[in-house]
């Protein structure tokens, strides 16, 4: 917080910031409902998942088992005691009757046993939460999902969610640490090395990331349909490993090391390998920390190319695999949402950890090269 | 490539061969995967554009020379040519121009988007506290998985006749009786997606480049046009907006271009509607996935993406051409 002369009133000043957190928190909460209702559908049971009016906190009647039968809770006025909450008695109900609601006392422990009469205008049902946790287990299993062999023939009979956790993970780590490496070693030639076409090279790279994907996808989905190479690790990691959008960022950053630090090394006999990894590299941790953030993020998400190139189980990654999940459990939102709320947790803690080099990678990227 | 280039340098091939020679284990890794998985494959899309490459699920390389015919320009004859037919002319492909229509017209919630962005950036560079907070919350539908979010919104925007969804509820207790179907109305459908991207999109990128944009205006010009007796609105019309220019021009260039390939509202589409009702959400991305995916004509695909290709770079390009022209550099 900087010291910054008062241009307004000090009352006006007020106003102004109130307003601003009023705004700040609407749009902030306009965010989030979606996010909370995702979680907040996934712990309902099946029947109160598609209640109406809709209930935020996921709650269901309240029952009590008398007899070997389940009853209802309800509470009641008691016709003895006078007004004000004291007289309140919880009772379960028995069955409903021309005369009225018989029912049965639970508390006060005084009372309790006690069985009466009582008019049905005057019972009040008794909702409890519950929080479902085991809908979780149950969309982590995906019933249906079981491959004989995945990941690399390693791991037998796995099934549920397992499946398009490893192949994500899989996915993800290579199609990261290839992308951080190759970008990494091209940005450093693009900044640091001067060579001959340095210039006209790193246009078609930059010109290359105008170009709708679709348009890369499909010659490089057609080769691979026609060696036989859908359907595989390969397909869902070479063709995105090559970004050119790394090796701009990576060069953005790259320029604003400064040459003297470069000099010095090349006087000392440094090679401009030495110089990349001893340098370049150990300077350069929040690019790469960035790099790294955005990659994983984006591939794990990644949906079309994994859509395109993919259709056996085995090999689906969580974005294709909850696309899959969707297309059996269309009605079942509670699933649904636990299932959304699976795929979503590791992409969050990695944003969260991550969040300080993304914000600065996005400026990076805006920058002028 | 560099042969060429050295030729023409006057400085000596020799040096400028041993300096290539240096930087090639740095380029070669990426250039040579840039070239086969990028690069090459623009202009084999081209190419692709020029046949009638039908690629049937079992073919491989040995019979491509079968599979493959060139046509010449047949594909962009069928797919932006018109014929005269009972009078009239009819284009050859009417559903390309329609979902034509439905990208730009999805494409209407950019200007919301990005004046969205701009608003919140202005309100996040108040100097309150809990602005990281915020700014993380603003920030989470982008990197949420496409997949979930959709699926989420789907099951908000649920109507069925014993079934309503979250936001047709709350309408509902709003005074709105009879809410629309979204997902199911040729009318609601791409309102609905609108919105959708919107919530998605607007606490995103842009705004995280708006408030860089902002937090790098001095301070000295507001404390000079305050003397000097501006307003809130005027230092925001004469100081803010034009320092932001770069930076409007930058994200209205990354808006079009992610616009027109619109990967969000094609996973939207695919999951939550499947291009329905009757076409109505269906874009070129959509389009241009059918043909390849579903019905196998790679070579009508491929002529679509080149003309989705041809739209996005004379947008840039007009963008580049005019929209700079707005640009204030300081």
């Amino acid at each position: 917080m900087s010291a910054r002369r008062p241009r307004t009133t000090r009352l006006g000043n007020l106003a102004l910031r109130l307003g601003a957190y009023v705004a700040l928190m609407a749009v902030g909460v306009t965010m989030l409902l979606p996010l909370a209702w995702m979680v907040s559908t996934s712990l309902k049971a099946p029947a109160y998942a598609v209640e109406f009016p809709p209930r935020w906190i996921p709650s269901e009647p309240a029952t009590v088992e008398i007899d070997g039968q389940v009853r209802r809770v309800a509470e009641v006025q008691s016709p003895l005691a006078g007004r004000g909450k004291a007289g309140r008695l919880r009772v379960a109900v028995l069955r409903y009757s021309p005369q009225g609601v018989r029912v049965r006392v639970l508390s006060p422990r005084s009372r309790a046993g006690e069985e009466l009469t009582v008019g049905e205008g005057d019972l009040q049902m008794v909702r409890e939460v519950r929080l479902h946790w085991e809908n979780y287990v149950e969309a982590w299993r995906a019933r249906g999902v079981r491959v004989r062999e995945a990941f690399f023939g390693l791991a037998h009979d796995v099934d549920g969610f397992l499946v398009f956790y490893l192949n994500s993970i899989v996915v993800s780590i290579c199609v990261t640490l290839g992308t951080v490496l190759t970008s990494s070693l091209a940005a450093f030639a693009f900044s640091r090395l001067r060579f001959p076409g340095r210039d006209s090279i790193f246009l078609a790279y930059l010109a290359t990331l105008m170009v709708p994907s679709i348009v890369i996808m499909l010659p490089v989905y057609a080769l691979l349909a026609n060696l036989r190479m859908t359907n595989s690790y390969t397909a869902l990691i070479v063709p995105v490993m090559f970004s050119a959008y790394g090796t701009f960022l990576l060069r953005q950053f790259f320029m604003t090391i400064p040459q003297e630090l470069e000099d010095a090394a090349v006087i000392d006999g440094a090679s401009p390998f030495a110089i990349y990894w001893h340098i370049v590299m150990p300077l350069s941790k929040p690019a790469l920390a960035t790099l790294t953030t955005f990659v994983f993020l984006h591939s794990w998400n990644d949906f079309l190319w994994p859509l395109m190139v993919v259709d056996r189980l085995a090999l689906k990654t969580l974005p294709i695999g909850l696309a899959h999940f969707q297309d059996s459990y269309t009605t079942e939102y509670h699933l649904l949402m636990a299932a959304s709320v699976i795929v979503m947790v590791p992409v969050l803690i990695v944003f969260l950890l991550g969040q300080r080099y993304f914000v600065r990678g996005i400026v990076l990227s805006g920058m002028k090269g | 490539m560099s042969q060429a280039h050295v030729s023409h340098r006057a400085t000596g091939r020799r040096k400028g061969r041993r300096v290539f020679l240096q930087a090639l284990p740095f380029l070669l890794p990426n250039l040579a995967g840039f070239l086969v998985f990028t690069f090459l494959p623009v202009i084999a899309c081209l190419a692709l554009g020029l046949t009638s490459y039908q690629l049937s699920p079992i073919s491989s390389l040995q019979d491509l020379r079968s599979q493959v015919h060139f046509v010449g320009l047949a594909n962009f004859v069928r797919l932006l040519g018109f014929h005269r037919e009972a009078g009239g002319l009819v284009a050859n492909d009417v559903e390309f121009w329609r979902y034509l229509g439905n990208t730009l017209f999805l494409m209407l919630g950019i200007p919301l988007s990005i004046l969205g962005s701009l608003l919140l950036a202005l309100l996040l560079n108040q100097r309150l506290r809990g602005i990281t907070i915020f700014r993380t919350i603003y920030f989470l539908p982008t990197v949420s998985s496409a997949v979930a979010v959709c699926i989420v919104w789907k099951w908000i925007l649920h109507q069925q006749p014993n079934e309503v969804g979250l936001l047709n509820s709350l309408l509902m207790r709003m005074g709105v009786a009879h809410p629309p179907d979204w997902l199911g109305s040729m009318v609601w459908a791409k309102p609905a997606f609108i919105l959708m991207t919107l919530w998605a999109t607007v606490g995103g990128y842009n705004c995280v480049l708006y408030l860089a944009g902002l937090q790098g205006i001095p301070e000295e010009l507001y404390e000079a046009a305050a003397l000097d007796g501006a307003g809130p609105w005027a230092r925001l019309r004469h100081i803010t907006w034009p320092l932001l220019s770069p930076t409007t021009f930058f994200v209205v260039t990354m808006s079009i271009i992610a616009g027109f390939q619109g990967s969000f509202l094609f996973t939207a589409a695919f999951l939550m509607t499947g291009g329905g009702p009757a076409g109505a959400t269906t874009t070129l991305m959509l389009y241009i996935y059918n043909y390849a995916l579903s019905w196998h004509q790679l070579g009508y695909a491929a002529a679509i993406a080149c003309v989705l290709f041809a739209l996005v770079f004379s947008f840039t390009l007009i963008n580049w051409r005019y929209g700079q022209r707005l640009v204030h550099y300081a």
